[in-house]
């Protein structure tokens, strides 16, 4: 696969008419990983500590979850909707996964048992979107109320304990000794999707749904049929990353991945995607996500207090939407 | 080359109430505007024309205060202004109508009419003046519009009035209109007509950004010709003989500027039968229609704004599903309930509205083409970029479609060119049904003749089109047939070589009872 599968967002892939203009295109467009590359320089400068394995494979680990959940918001935002429901989905997905695992089913099953229980609630959201025609932002605060719900009924508030040993393995272990296994998941899973986003029909068709669902309808694309495939993937992420803070914990929370919808949709938007559908790449959402690890890392190590850090983590997705528009105001003319 | 009359020296009569001189407007390293000039007397009605990327739009908006120029003159009444913001404008007096509808939805027409300058006492909005003084200027106006309605409620025509009614509340010296005829029907186009003529009789002058030369030719006094980015031809507005300023808009001569008539038809392509839909309790959208339309033809459907033809060609599509009636394709019954099943049966669709149904503006030229029909270029499960862009670059060529590259962005092509783009959607789908709704809507004249000439080599190629056009000498022009609606009904179907625009109109209009079977 060559670069383009994730590098390419459709909005951004615009030829330019002058040689200035496009310096300055190209300056835009890689200035959100530039201000990554500029922190975690700086980082390495004033903390001993920051550029040590240590720290580093403990900010992999911690920013790969959200991550992962990211790369489902992608799409899911690509084609104009949003998933409040993402963090009580992983909640309750992480807790069907680990109470499967604690009845003596084998890793694999557990895993694919929260991947069910996360597709479903995207079935579910998509459904209520789609069928219902609740507007997604109504819809998914619905479920996020009602699937930290059930999890707390289910538990009855209690965690789930007593997990296999090598379950730590999914969220803490290395691969080669030295690359995290979240990481290593979250590196295939954003080829996949960015390998769907520019090369399948239903990346093409997220964009198209995003940028006009009408013209979508009119050129006959089963609008409803892509939308539900779209949370369903979202979902079945949200599972996924369920298992592996689970695994981190090496315990099922009820009330794991709480406020992570609003990490999660920060990451997608600092990396360019837009709320109003259309927009959007994984390259961008994982960039805005390890920007939002490395600031809460840094904090910390510096010493930064945990309240002023979402100050500093909500001036960050402000400024990014504001610089944004800013750019996009300026090219609109003509 | 080209021979213009361009005669900057020519004395006006009343004194130049507006000068714009050597203007010029680059955008992104694209020169738009190249020492454009308009000049514009008092109280008079002046026609701006040029065919679109000609940079009327840019120019108007530089008046308005909208865009920034890089460089020219602007004098007013003599005198050198800056014209560097919206506000700058305004105080000088120039209001500004746009192509797009800048309405509040949720909002009155009262309030939209407002907006910005409500009528206040003690600090706090007077609705109840609002809503007279808007009364007053609706009726002043002849305009039949509801103060207290939603503009929401309102249809497209209507909420043109509005956007009218607004520009001249606010009592100006210039109103700037940029194509306010186009989603207007004949009766509308005439009431708008009143109106400008009513505002020149105030003292203000009207800028009338158009395509329409016959219907520039009833109320403008002079005109200014762009082509691009220069003004190459201002004089006086002929009242009949346009070939001047065709010739002067274009650079060539149009002289067949409909394709001759497609002559031979084969069987049925498209049936309908009996087709009705409600609309709510009492009324319908459309009832009772039965038509046909034959391979290597092209079948008009006339009549006026609201007489339900876009609602009957939605329905045959299956946006919004009959519900009563049969349609036939081939002879052979179908059921079309979603536009995938339309799609399925050949059938394509080109909207009248291309930007919210057409296109997806934020995908690229080949991506739109291929949007009907991915499966084409998808093997095994994969899009393959590389063809993608070839069926792209192919239709760039085979359509003219003027763009730098198959990867240009939909949404920074010219209306002409996007038309294009949804035709050549539908002929990579391989349709051979088309229902073209409002064909050249927003098209300027060099694309037209291209969108006609297109249509012909599709119906010569034995598909079949049924067209839904406000434009008679469209409908004369291009059909073989014509279906004249009437509040939903099919009035009269008309053999095109045998009928005249005036017997479409009274039937559009009136109907005729005694002659209908």
């Amino acid at each position: 696969m060559d670069d383009r599968a994730i590098e390419t967002p459709v909005s951004r892939a615009e030829p330019s008419q002058a040689g200035r203009s496009s310096l300055r295109q190209w300056f835009e467009r890689l200035l959100p990983f530039a201000s990554l590359l500029v922190l975690f320089i700086l980082l390495s400068i004033v903390s001993p500590y920051f550029l040590t394995v240590t720290n580093l494979s403990s900010v992999a680990r911690q920013s790969a979850v959200i991550n992962i959940l990211a790369l489902g918001m992608t799409l899911i935002m690509v084609s104009g909707g949003i998933d409040l429901s993402v963090g009580s989905v992983m909640a309750f997905s992480g807790i069907c996964g680990t109470m499967v695992l604690q009845s003596g089913a084998p890793l694999y099953a557990s895993v694919a048992g929260a991947m069910l229980a996360g597709a479903a609630w995207g079935l579910l959201n998509s459904l209520l979107i789609t069928v219902l025609r609740v507007s997604p932002f109504i819809a998914t605060l619905g479920t996020m109320g009602a699937a930290r719900g059930l999890t707390l009924v289910v538990t009855n508030g209690m965690p789930v304990v007593n997990l296999p040993e090598s379950f730590g393995g999914l969220g803490d272990g290395n691969i080669f000794r030295i690359v995290p296994v979240p990481l290593a998941v979250l590196v295939v899973l954003a080829l996949l999707t960015g390998f769907i986003l520019q090369y399948t029909r239903l990346g093409r068709y997220a964009y198209a749904i995003g940028s006009n669902v009408e013209a979508a309808r009119y050129s006959g694309i089963p609008v409803r049929r892509y939308v539900g495939a779209l949370y369903v993937f979202g979902g079945a992420l949200a599972g996924l990353g369920g298992m592996i803070e689970s695994s981190r914990l090496m315990t099922g929370q009820p009330t794991a991945g709480q406020g992570y919808e609003l990490s999660v949709i920060a990451a997608v938007v600092i990396g360019g995607g837009s709320l109003s559908g259309g927009e959007g790449s994984v390259i961008g959402t994982m960039t805005g996500a390890f920007f939002v690890g490395l600031i809460s890392n840094g904090s910390n190590l510096l010493g930064v207090s945990p309240f002023w850090q979402q100050v500093l983590i909500g001036a960050v997705i402000v400024a990014a939407v504001a610089f944004d528009e800013f750019r996009k105001r300026r090219r609109a003319v003509a | 080359m080209v021979e213009t009359t361009l005669s900057p020296a020519q004395t006006v009569s009343p004194p130049l109430l507006l000068e714009m001189r050597k203007i010029e407007k680059a955008y992104e390293g694209v020169q738009v505007l190249k020492g454009a000039r308009l000049a514009v007397a008092q109280g008079e009605i002046h026609g701006l024309v040029g065919e679109n990327g000609a940079g009327k739009s840019t120019l108007v908006k530089i008046l308005a205060g909208e865009v920034a120029r890089d460089g020219g003159e602007i004098t007013w009444l003599g005198r050198a202004a800056a014209v560097e913001s919206r506000k700058e404008a305004q105080e000088l007096g120039v209001s500004m109508i746009h192509q797009e509808l800048n309405l509040a939805p949720h909002l009155t027409v009262a309030e939209n009419i407002f907006l910005g300058h409500e009528p206040t006492r003690g600090g706090l909005i007077d609705r109840a003046r609002e809503i007279s003084e808007t009364v007053a200027l609706l009726s002043n106006l002849g305009f039949d519009l509801d103060a207290r309605a939603p503009v929401r409620r309102l249809g497209l025509a209507q909420r043109q009035l509005v956007e009218i009614a607004r520009a001249v509340a606010r009592a100006t010296r210039i109103v700037i209109m940029d194509e306010p005829s186009s989603s207007l029907s004949t009766r509308e186009v005439e009431e708008l007509f009143g109106v400008v003529r009513q505002l020149k009789e105030r003292g203000t002058a009207v800028v009338f950004v158009t395509h329409r030369l016959e219907e520039l030719s009833e109320v403008a006094d002079r005109v200014t010709v762009l082509r691009d980015g220069e003004t190459v031809h201002e004089g006086p507005m002929p009242r009949r003989e346009f070939a001047e300023l065709i010739r002067a808009m274009v650079g060539r001569e149009l002289r067949d500027f409909f394709p001759p008539r497609a002559s031979s038809a084969g069987g049925a392509a498209l049936e309908v039968r009996d087709l009705s839909r409600r609309k709510d309790a009492e009324s319908r959208d459309f009832q009772n229609v039965s038509l046909r339309v034959c391979h290597g033809e092209i079948v008009g459907i006339a009549g006026l704004v609201g007489a339900g033809r876009t609602e009957l060609a939605e329905a045959i599509f299956g946006v919004k599903p009959a519900d009563h009636g049969k349609v036939l394709m081939d002879g052979k019954d179908v059921t079309i309930r979603s536009p995938e099943d339309a799609i399925r049966c050949g059938m394509a669709l080109l909207t009248e509205d291309r930007k919210h149904t057409g296109l997806s503006l934020n995908l690229n030229v080949a991506q739109n083409i291929t949007l009907a029909n991915l499966t084409a270029v998808v093997r095994k499960h994969v899009v393959d970029l590389r063809e993608e862009e070839r069926v792209g670059q192919g239709f760039l060529e085979r359509l003219r479609i003027r763009a730098p590259s198959a990867r240009q962005k939909v949404g920074r092509l010219s209306g002409g060119n996007q038309q294009k783009v949804v035709l050549a959607k539908w002929l990579f789908r391989q349709a051979r049904v088309f229902i073209f709704d409002e064909p050249t809507r927003g098209v300027d004249v060099g694309a037209k003749a291209e969108i006609y000439r297109l249509m012909k080599q599709l119906v010569e190629s034995g598909a079949a089109i049924l067209m839904v056009s406000s434009e008679l000498p469209e409908i004369l022009g291009m059909t073989n047939r014509v279906y004249v609606m009437r509040d939903g009904r099919l009035a009269k179907e008309l053999v095109t070589a045998e009928t005249t625009p005036e017997e479409i109109l009274r039937y559009a209009t009136l109907g005729e009872p005694e002659t209908m079977h």
